[in-house]
């Protein structure tokens, strides 16, 4: 596998967004004033009767969202993932995901990855905040293709759609004919002795953990869910059975987010043993991406060493 | 679509006596409705209740039998724990049948105890937590803008709502995109759970915070039916700037001793209370 990186997550939801506009006379999209980090300023030049800029005001604009969304628009809200979910939480929770509204929540520089800007914009939490609410779903896509494919796929869900996106070029996973399914995971790798099952950035971290253990004959699955809620209970079940080893990896606290969901699937229908790496119950700090991939052990190095450890 | 508007022909004293006569039984339902629930919030209903009678019997352009046409006018009622007084006008209105009010906040009902979009028509938005109706009306306000329809976002805050920063942010974004299809209404009462807005936080003055923000403003007495309905209708005539109606009001109104008691603001009746209430709004028993 060849692990050039040529476009981020959040490049998918630009891209996504244009073709929308394009396709679809009721989208509508709402940013507050991280429209050019977000890349939704490219929607507004195309579309500038159909976007608008809401300030620094995540609070309203989300609610400004639910009354668009309430009156026929397919409305889609950019940010960064710790000041949507986090700052307007309860706008999302009490007005979109209760009222089940055609609201696409967006945001974009999700994760430790947002690197040097430090732990104020790292979020860590957002999965296990967008989780808990009814009605939402949960999407993290690995590449740009994934990204892109479910940001134009959130267009003829019925209710809201969270999506988290990356600001940091990531490799590509999929080939340009992907198609998404909301609920259904994707089986990246067949292996036999351990199953990892990764989101987000961490998908190519997994593959590459799978390519290292390989010449040590350890044969991994890898198993990207791309929506954690829904979860594929299926194919999980399925994996946990063959391999008894289920490790998850995100770019995420292991409270609440992918760790959470598959250990909460595993424990009521088939008890396996499971282990989660991911951020563990800390703030982020300041760094380059990579640097704070090895200092949070999010790495496939990472990866290797923890599986070598359990087998 | 033609909407049937009996009102449209009347003087302005029939309008008045229409109108006092449908605030009256609004009211009655309010009292009814609490006490039979055991629980609710009174004193903001009642206060509300002239407004929500201008608004849905005489100024906004809607249709009971198609709660959903396109065309019609929107309200968002932003301080959601007046639902009773929203649902004793949707009652009377014919959205549903009036009897289905005393399931109030019982399992199962529609008559939720903030208003739920998903459970009852004629409801536009679920409220209930303060501060976010403006932005949702905004939203709506856009939605018009954008399909070139010509109707009205009204929406009815409390004046210690706005102490939410929320309502702040949503008042800037209105001013700044020109959403002059949208008319909001303080149901300034002065009352908070805690006891005066003016001593918990005070908001005042109200009338010039809006209009530095942007917006035009009119100051009305909230329980003259009349004027509140002329005061809506010359919102309507602004052009440029949304529209903020100051409509200073008593918490309780109608019944002497609810008014401008900080008490009654989340509590029921008692039987025999709701009897003495049901005396002063004119009746001597429930009927």
């Amino acid at each position: 596998m060849i692990w050039d990186c040529d476009k981020a997550t959040r490049n998918g939801y630009r891209d996504a967004l244009l073709e929308l506009g394009r396709e679809q006379g009721n989208v509508v999209v709402l940013d507050c004033d991280l429209s050019k980090s977000t890349g939704s300023h490219l929607f507004g030049q195309e579309y500038p009767g159909r976007f608008f800029n809401c300030g620094i005001a995540e609070q309203s604009m989300m609610g400004t969202a639910a009354g668009l969304a309430a009156s026929g628009k397919v409305c889609y809200t950019g940010s960064f993932a710790v000041f949507a979910t986090g700052r307007a939480y309860e706008q999302i929770r009490n007005t979109i995901a209760y009222c089940n509204l055609n609201v696409n929540i967006c945001p974009t520089h999700a994760g430790i990855t947002v690197g040097p800007d430090g732990g104020s914009h790292q979020s860590i939490a957002d999965i296990s905040l967008m989780r808990a609410l009814p009605n939402m779903k949960v999407v993290v896509p690995a590449d740009y293709i994934e990204a892109k494919a479910a940001v134009k796929a959130a267009y003829s869900i019925d209710g809201p759609v969270y999506i988290r996106l990356g600001r940091p070029l990531v490799p590509k996973i999929y080939s340009e004919d992907y198609e998404f399914q909301l609920g259904k995971a994707r089986i990246l790798r067949e292996g036999g002795d351990v199953v990892i099952i990764a989101v987000g950035v961490m998908v190519a971290e997994a593959l590459k953990a799978a390519e290292i253990l390989a010449r040590d004959s350890i044969n991994a699955q890898v198993i990207n869910p791309i929506t954690i809620k829904p979860l594929d209970d299926e194919v999980i079940l399925v994996a946990a059975a063959k391999t008894g080893l289920v490790i998850t990896a995100e770019e995420h606290s292991i409270i609440g987010g992918l760790g959470s969901a598959v250990s909460e699937l595993l424990s009521e229908r088939l008890p396996t043993k499971v282990v989660r790496i991911g951020v563990r119950d800390k703030f982020g700090t300041s760094g380059s991406p990579a640097e704070l991939m090895k200092y949070y052990g999010l790495t496939a190095a990472d990866i290797v060493m923890k599986i070598k450890d359990l087998l | 679509m033609e909407i049937i508007s009996e009102e449209e022909k009347m003087s302005p004293a029939e309008l008045r006596d229409f109108l006092a006569e449908k605030a009256l039984l609004i009211r009655r339902d309010i009292i009814k409705m609490i006490t039979v629930a055991g629980s609710g919030h009174p004193g903001g209903s009642l206060s509300a209740a002239d407004i929500i009678t201008a608004l849905y019997f005489k100024v906004l352009r809607h249709n009971p039998q198609a709660p959903k046409w396109p065309l019609r006018d929107r309200f968002v009622l932003s301080k959601g724990h007046a639902a009773p007084v929203l649902y004793a006008a949707l009652a009377e209105a014919g959205y549903f049948e009036r009897r289905e009010l005393w399931s109030l906040r019982s399992l199962g009902s529609r008559f939720q105890g903030h208003p739920d979009m998903l459970k009852l028509p004629g409801i536009e938005i679920s409220t209930g937590s303060l501060g976010q109706g403006l932005a949702i009306a905004n939203g709506m306000a856009l939605a018009a803008k954008i399909d070139n329809l010509d109707s009205t976002v009204y929406t009815l805050i409390g004046d210690g709502e706005s102490q939410e920063g929320e309502i702040w942010e949503a008042a800037l974004f209105a001013a700044h995109h020109r959403l002059d299809n949208l008319v909001a209404i303080t149901d300034f009462n002065n009352l908070q759970i805690d006891g005066r807005v003016s001593d918990i936080k005070n908001v005042c003055p109200i009338d010039s915070k809006w209009s530095a923000f942007g917006w035009h403003v009119i100051c009305v007495d909230g329980h003259n039916l009349l004027d509140i309905v002329s005061a809506l209708e010359s919102a309507r005539a602004v052009s440029g700037k949304p529209v903020m109606l100051e409509a200073t009001t008593i918490k309780g109104k109608g019944v002497s001793f609810m008014e401008d008691m900080v008490g009654w603001h989340g509590k029921a009746p008692t039987k025999e209370e709701m009897k003495s209430a049901l005396k002063e709004l004119g009746v001597d028993e429930w009927e």
